[in-house]
C-alpha cells in the first residue's frame, strides 16, 4: 500500500497530549453504560446457574417459579430450541473440535455457573426471588477438573461427541531441536505454571434487548468489545437479517478481553425479548462475573533451552497443556490462548531450532477466552525465566545475555522459529533504554550492599515482542468465523458542515473517540473539536468486529487516514470553484480551505452548504457528496517490543513482596496521544503485577470455584502498584499506515516475567527459582522452606 | 418483604420523598428509582468502591446500605460535583491528568477523593494511595489518579 504523501507532513494534532473528549461526560455521571439505559417496561433476567461441575440434567421443575410475583417467563433450553440456533466457533485447524454455544445448558452442565434456567420478571429483585423456587434434578457425572488427568486416554469426557477432551492440538517446529539440545553446551529446563486468571473489568457485563415487533427488529445494547461480531452471530443464531438487528456498545467500563466474546446471556435476552415482545435486560453481579466470564492463562509448560558456551541460544522445545475450560469460545476457538503460548515462546530472540507442542484440554471450568496479552504473558514468563536460569549457569549478567541474543536492527524483519515474522522494532534499543531509565548498573551496586545486610532485594528484566495491528493474513484460528484483519472508516461532512467519522471499533476505555478524532482532524484539515467519532455500533459501518488484540488504533487509524484524505480531496475540489483557484493551490487547515499565499478562504461549513444546500452554486461534477468510506488492511501487521525492569524487596518475616520500582521502555511506533499511551502502559503493568502476585481463579477438586468474590480473588489496589517510569521509543514502522503500532496489551505481557525474575534474583542465594505464578505468600513460604531444608541436608 | 416505607432524603440538594421496599439498596434507589445513574455498581459486596457516595458528609458504599437508612440524611453523588460546562477542581484535575480510562470506577474515585481531601492532610503520595485502597481501578494503574489528587491538594483549590 502506498501512503498518501501528506502523511509524512509534520503533524500538528497527531502526537499532541490532547485531553480526552470522553472525559467530561464520564466525570459528571453522564456516561451511558448499558445498565444506565432507562427503558420503560424493561424486564429483568436472573439465571439459575449450575451448582454442579459435571452432571446430566434429569428434570427441571419451574412451576413454583412461574407462579412467583412479577414473573413473566421461566425458560429452559427446550423453550429455545426453535428460536435459537447453536453457534459454533468453526476453524479449519486439524485436530479441532468445536463445541456448540447455546444460551442455556441442554442435557448436561459442564461447569459451575453455567446458565440452566432464565427467569424473566418485572424487577431484578423478583427474578432473583423466583430463582430459589426452581428445582433441578441432576445426575452427577465423573469430575473432569484437572487438565493433566483429563488429557489422558480413557479419562471421563466432557463432550462425548468429541471422543477426547483435547479440543485442539498443534505443533510448530523448525530444525532438529532434539539433536541441537543434546549438542548444546548448557541446558536449562523447568516446569512452569501460569495459573488461571480472570479479567475483572470494574463494570460487570450487562445487556439489554429491545424488540420492535412491528418491524421484527432487535436492538441489543451490550457491555461488549465486539458489537460487530455479536451482530453477525446473532443474525445467524436468531435467523434475522443484519438490517433487523443492531448491536450497540455504549460506554463500556473496561474489557481486557473479558467482553470480547459472544456470551450465552446475550443470546438469551434477545430470544426472550422477541418471545415476550418486551425489553429484556440482564446485568451481571460480581459473582457471575468471576464465575462465568471468559478467563485467561491456565497453562502448564515443560520447556528446555539449549545454549552455546558463549551464551547464545541454540534450541528450545516446549510441551504445553492449556486448560481451556468447558467450551471452545465464540468466535475465537479454544486455540486462542494456549496456541499463542507456543507461537510466541521463542520471543524476540535468535533461536534456530524450535519445537512447541500444545494441547488445549477441556475441563469443567469457565471457558478461557481473550485476556490482555493472550498467551504472551505466559510465553514471556517462561522464556524470560529460562534465559535468567541460563545466565546464572553461565555466570552472565541478565542484561548481557539478552543483548547477545535479541534480534538486532539489521536482522529485521526476522522470521521466528514458530513462523511469526518480526517487523522492524527496537528490540535491543528497548533493553538499553530501560536499563538507562532505571539506572541498572547502579542498581546492581545497590543490590550488593543490600545483600551484605541480608536484605532480599532483586532486579528482574523481561524483554518481549508482540504482533499488533494484525492484518488479514494472520488468524488466531485459521478459518474462524470472523475477519480480524481489516477495519472500515466512513467519514462524512453533512449539510450543516458537521464532521462524523464512523468505525467498527468499540472503545471501552482506550479513548478512541479522542485519538481517532486526532487522526481525522490531522488529515482532513479540520479542528479536533469539530470531529465526532461514532464507534461501538454495528450499524456504523457495514462490516466490523470491535476492539481487541491491540488493533484499533493501527487499523482504524489507517482507515481514518485514507478516508480523511479522500474527503479532503472532495472538499478541495468543491472549494476550488468557490475560490476560483486551482485545487493544487488550496490548503485545508483548522476547518477552512485557503488559497495558499492569500487571505482568501472558505470554511468547511460554507463548502458543505454550497455542495448540499445552495442550488446552482456549483457545477454538477463538483457536488460530489463530502463523504468517503475506506478499508484498511495492514496485511501482516507490525511488531511492538519492550523491556520491563522491576525491583522487588521481600520482607523475610512476612514474605510480603513489595514492587518498589518499575521501568518500561517500549517501541510502539508513532504516538498519537502520549497521555493515553502512558495510561495504557500503567494499566497493563498493574494487571501484570496482579497476575504475578495476587490474582488466581481457584477451583477445588470437585470443580467448585473458591474465588467467587473480590474478597477471595485479589485485584491490586493503589497500595500494591508502584509509580512507573515509562519511556516510548518512536521507531517509525515501515509497514503500517502512519507508523502506528498497537500497545494496549504490552504492559501485561512483560510484567509477570519481570517480577518473577526479580523475585528469583532476590532469592538466588537460596537457589530459588520462581516457576509458578501468581507467587502468593503461601507459595513463596513453601519454596523458602524447601530451600532451607535442602541447605540443612 | 414488600411492605413499603416512606423516606425523605436530600440528594445533591434536592429533597426526594419516596415509598420504597426496605430491602432496596441505596445504589439501586439512586440508579433505578431516581435515575441518578452516575453512581455505578461494580461488585455488590463492598470491595470495589465504584458505588461510593457521601452520606451526611462521609463516604459510604451505596451497595452495602439500604435506601431506607438514608431517611432524613443528606446524600451527595457524582452528579452533585460539577457539570460538563463547569467541572469542579477535582474533576478538572482528573481530566487534565488522564486519571480515568473506562470511567466506570471514576464516580467512586471522585467521591472517595472528595472525602479524603476534606478530612486528611495527605502529606505523601503513600497517604493518597492508602486512602484509595478501598477503590479498585482496573484501567489506570492508579498513577494518574494519585497525581490528579496530589495536584488538587497542592493547588489548595478545595
Amino acid at each position: 500500500m502506498t501512503e498518501p504523501a501528506e502523511i509524512h507532513a509534520r503533524p500538528k494534532i497527531i502526537g499532541a497530549r490532547v485531553t480526552r473528549t470522553e472525559d467530561p461526560r464520564l466525570l459528571t455521571g453522564l456516561g451511558s453504560y448499558t445498565d444506565d439505559r432507562q427503558v420503560a417496561g424493561a424486564l429483568h433476567v436472573a439465571f439459575r446457574r449450575s451448582d454442579q461441575s459435571h452432571a446430566r440434567i434429569l428434570a427441571i421443575d419451574c412451576e413454583a417459579a412461574r407462579a412467583a410475583p412479577g414473573v413473566l417467563a421461566v425458560l429452559t433450553a427446550e423453550h429455545l430450541t426453535e428460536s435459537v440456533k447453536p453457534l459454533v466457533a468453526t476453524s479449519r485447524m486439524a485436530n479441532y473440535y468445536a463445541t456448540p454455544i447455546l444460551p442455556l445448558a441442554r442435557g448436561k452442565v459442564r461447569y459451575v455457573g453455567e446458565p440452566v434456567v432464565g427467569v424473566v420478571a418485572e424487577s431484578r429483585y423478583q427474578a432473583e426471588d423466583a430463582l430459589e423456587l426452581i428445582d433441578i434434578d441432576y445426575e452427577p457425572l465423573p469430575i473432569v477438573i484437572d487438565a493433566e488427568t483429563a488429557v489422558r486416554d480413557g479419562a471421563p469426557l466432557l463432550h462425548e461427541e468429541a471422543r477426547t477432551n483435547v479440543l485442539v492440538s498443534r505443533e510448530f517446529k523448525r530444525g532438529d531441536v532434539d539433536a541441537a539440545i543434546d549438542a548444546a553446551s548448557v541446558r536449562v529446563k523447568g516446569r512452569f505454571r501460569m495459573h488461571r486468571k480472570t479479567p475483572v473489568a470494574i463494570e460487570p457485563r450487562a445487556c439489554l434487548a429491545e424488540y420492535d415487533a412491528g418491524r421484527d427488529a432487535l436492538t441489543l445494547h451490550s457491555a461488549t468489545q465486539v458489537p460487530g461480531i455479536l451482530r453477525d452471530a446473532l443474525s445467524a443464531s436468531l435467523d434475522l437479517p443484519g438490517h433487523q438487528i443492531r448491536v450497540v456498545a455504549p460506554d463500556v467500563g473496561g474489557g481486557f478481553g473479558g467482553k470480547g466474546s459472544l456470551y450465552p446471556e446475550e443470546i438469551f435476552v434477545c430470544a426472550a425479548a422477541r418471545r415476550l415482545a418486551r425489553p429484556v435486560r440482564w446485568t451481571s453481579d460480581r459473582m457471575e462475573d468471576l464465575t462465568c466470564n471468559s478467563q485467561g492463562f491456565d497453562e502448564i509448560i515443560d520447556a528446555e533451552l539449549g545454549l552455546n558456551a558463549d551464551g547464545r541460544l541454540v534450541a528450545l522445545r516446549a510441551d504445553v497443556i492449556g486448560d481451556v475450560g468447558a467450551y471452545s469460545i465464540y468466535p475465537w476457538t479454544a486455540a486462542l490462548e494456549p496456541v499463542q503460548v507456543v507461537s510466541f515462546l521463542p520471543g524476540p530472540y535468535r533461536i534456530e531450532h524450535y519445537r512447541g507442542r500444545v494441547r488445549a484440554v477441556a475441563t469443567s471450568k469457565a471457558p478461557t477466552g481473550p485476556y490482555r496479552g493472550v498467551g504472551r504473558p505466559t510465553s514471556t514468563f517462561v522464556m524470560e525465566r529460562l534465559i535468567d536460569m541460563a545466565a546464572a549457569k553461565l555466570g552472565l549478567d541478565a542484561k548481557d545475555i539478552r543483548l547477545r541474543n535479541l534480534v538486532g536492527a539489521s536482522e529485521l524483519p526476522y522470521k521466528v522459529a514458530s513462523g511469526i515474522v518480526w517487523d522492524k522494532s527496537g528490540f535491543q534499543e528497548c533493553l538499553h533504554v530501560a536499563c538507562d531509565t532505571i539506572g541498572y548498573d547502579a542498581l546492581r551496586v545497590t543490590q550488593k550492599k543490600a545483600r551484605a545486610k541480608g536484605r532480599w532485594f532483586g532486579i528482574g528484566l523481561a524483554s518481549y515482542a508482540e504482533l499488533t495491528g494484525i492484518g488479514s493474513r494472520i488468524s488466531v484460528a485459521p478459518g474462524m468465523p470472523i475477519n480480524t484483519g481489516t477495519e472500515t472508516a466512513n467519514i462524512r461532512i453533512d449539510s450543516t458542515g458537521a464532521i462524523t467519522a464512523a468505525f467498527g471499533v468499540a472503545s471501552h476505555g482506550q479513548g478512541l473517540e479522542t485519538t481517532l478524532a486526532q487522526i481525522v482532524a490531522e488529515h482532513l484539515g479540520a479542528r479536533f473539536e469539530d470531529v465526532r467519532i461514532v464507534q461501538g455500533d454495528s450499524a456504523a459501518v457495514p462490516g466490523g468486529t470491535g476492539t481487541y488484540a491491540s488493533r484499533s488504533l493501527v487499523l482504524a487509524g489507517g482507515a481514518a487516514t485514507l478516508a480523511a484524505c479522500a474527503v479532503r480531496e472532495k472538499l478541495l475540489n468543491a472549494a476550488s470553484h468557490l475560490l476560483e483557484a486551482s485545487a493544487a493551490d488550496l490548503v485545508a487547515e483548522d476547518g477552512k480551505v485557503s488559497v495558499t499565499g492569500t487571505d482568501r478562504s472558505v470554511t468547511f461549513r460554507e463548502v458543505a452548504r454550497a455542495v448540499y444546500s445552495e442550488m446552482g452554486r456549483l457545477p454538477p461534477d463538483a457536488r460530489d457528496e463530502l463523504a468517503a468510506t475506506k478499508i484498511y488492511d495492514p496485511v501482516f501487521g507490525t511488531t511492538t517490543s519492550a523491556t520491563h525492569i522491576a525491583t522487588v524487596e521481600i520482607d523475610p518475616e512476612t514474605l510480603e513482596i513489595k514492587v518498589d520500582r518499575f521501568a518500561v521502555a517500549e517501541d510502539c511506533g508513532r504516538l498519537v496521544n502520549p497521555l493515553i499511551v502512558d495510561g495504557q502502559v500503567h494499566g497493563g503493568v498493574a494487571q501484570g503485577i496482579g497476575a504475578a502476585l495476587y490474582e488466581e481463579v481457584i477451583y477445588d477438586d470437585q470443580g467448585q470455584i473458591n474465588t467467587a468474590s473480590l474478597v477471595d480473588y485479589l485485584v491490586p489496589t493503589a497500595c500494591e502498584i508502584p509509580p512507573m517510569e515509562v519511556v516510548h521509543l518512536e521507531t517509525q514502522s515501515p509497514t503500517t499506515l502512519g507508523g502506528f503500532r498497537g500497545m494496549g496489551e504490552g504492559g501485561t505481557i512483560g510484567s509477570p516475567a519481570a517480577i518473577a525474575n526479580a523475585v528469583s534474583d532476590a532469592l538466588s542465594l537460596l537457589g530459588i527459582e520462581i516457576n509458578e505464578l501468581p507467587l502468593t505468600p503461601e507459595r513463596l513460604f513453601r519454596l523458602i522452606e524447601a530451600a532451607q531444608m535442602r541447605e540443612k541436608t | 418483604m414488600s411492605g413499603r416505607r416512606d423516606i425523605r432524603a436530600t440528594i445533591n440538594g434536592v429533597v426526594y420523598e419516596r415509598a420504597i421496599e426496605p430491602r432496596l439498596l441505596l445504589a439501586d434507589f439512586l440508579r433505578h428509582t431516581l435515575g441518578l445513574t452516575g453512581t455505578h455498581v461494580g461488585c455488590e459486596h463492598g470491595v470495589c468502591g465504584a458505588c461510593t457516595v457521601l452520606v451526611d458528609g462521609d463516604s459510604v458504599r451505596s451497595c452495602l446500605m439500604f435506601a431506607v437508612q438514608t431517611d432524613g440524611c443528606t446524600v451527595e453523588t457524582v452528579e452533585g460535583l460539577g457539570s460538563i460546562g463547569k467541572l469542579n477542581p477535582l474533576q478538572q484535575s482528573f481530566h487534565e491528568h488522564h486519571a480515568l480510562q473506562c470511567g466506570f470506577c471514576t464516580p467512586g474515585m471522585l467521591m472517595t477523593a472528595t472525602d479524603l481531601l476534606k478530612k486528611y492532610p495527605l502529606a505523601t503520595d503513600e497517604d493518597i494511595r492508602d486512602g484509595l485502597s478501598g477503590n479498585l481501578c482496573r484501567c489506570t494503574g492508579y498513577e494518574h489518579i494519585v497525581k490528579a489528587i496530589r495536584a488538587v491538594k497542592a493547588g489548595g483549590a478545595r
